[in-house]
């Protein structure tokens, strides 16, 4: 399907990037008119994707993060996070509700909530190698009166 | 975020107002913890009135707070939730374990 814009976007896993990550795809987004769900929605899913690579990819160190956003003529809007960091070994168990690794300061819902407030979510990942998460929404078109 | 907190008859009301994500989670929880610690309220309630935005760094951080009150035999109640972190908190099933109310209602 042909992409009909897109943005790229770098930066180290500092954790005051997470607001800047989330409102760069809030901006990019805005372009697809969607409602203040939709965009809460998609908000909230990459600060969740950002968050993670942050904070179980590299937890003793900063790396670096690679953001990349599409938009399809289908209205359909695509997001990938990208980490070169310790990988997930068994991405399934990982998408489990309530599976963490993170002790009390994490709930284990990140991956849930992406799976629930996007219509797709990819997880590909290595241990030691990186993690990728991609995901995707569509925005309907609103009804003009 | 910024957090304050005002205590009355044994009830320790908190606002937060900001965006509650990973990165301002931990002070958060710290001056939370200072507060309920001064003050060791029966009641706690968090108000998110002035919230405008949470992921779910915002659920482990009603988790810790919850269980911090149950240390001070004290309950944990949260109010005037908006839309978003509202959705946020539908999904995470905390609303079997803990009294959550939206805004407006
Ligand atoms: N980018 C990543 N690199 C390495 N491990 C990851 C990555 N993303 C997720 N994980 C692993 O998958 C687990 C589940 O992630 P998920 O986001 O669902 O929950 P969480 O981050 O532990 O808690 P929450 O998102 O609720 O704060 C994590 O605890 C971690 O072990
Ligand atoms: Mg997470």
């Amino acid at each position: 399907m042909k992409v009909t814009n897109y943005i790229k976007i770098e930066f180290p896993s500092r954790s005051a990037n997470e607001a800047l990550a989330r409102n760069v795809v809030a901006c990019f987004a805005a372009q697809l008119d969607p409602t203040l769900q939709e965009l809460g929605d998609i908000k909230t899913s990459v600060s969740e994707a950002v968050t993670n690579s942050i904070v179980h990819a590299y937890p003793n160190d900063i790396g670096r993060i690679c953001m990349k956003c599409r938009l399809f003529e289908d209205r359909s809007i695509e997001i990938s996070v990208k980490d070169w960091g310790r990988g997930i070994k068994d991405v399934e168990k990982a998408m489990e509700p309530l599976y963490t690794t993170g002790g009390d300061d994490r709930s284990g819902m990140g991956f849930p909530i992406m799976e629930s407030f996007m219509d797709s979510l990819k997880v590909r990942s290595q241990p030691d190698k990186g993690t990728t998460v991609i995901m995707r929404k569509k925005i309907a078109r609103k009804i003009v009166k | 975020m910024n957090i304050s907190g005002d205590y009355r008859e044994g009830k320790l009301t908190i606002v937060l107002s900001g965006e509650l994500d990973h990165h301002a989670a931990r002070r958060a929880m710290r001056e939370i913890e200072t507060q309920i610690d001064t003050y060791l309220p029966r009641e706690c309630v968090l108000d998110f009135i002035k919230l405008q935005f949470m992921d779910s760094s915002g659920i482990a951080l009603i988790l810790k707070t919850y269980k911090r009150m149950k240390e001070v035999e004290g309950n944990l109640s949260v109010k005037n939730v908006p839309p978003q972190p509202m959705r946020v908190l539908d999904a995470s099933g905390i609303l079997r374990l803990i009294k959550i109310r939206e805004a407006g209602k």
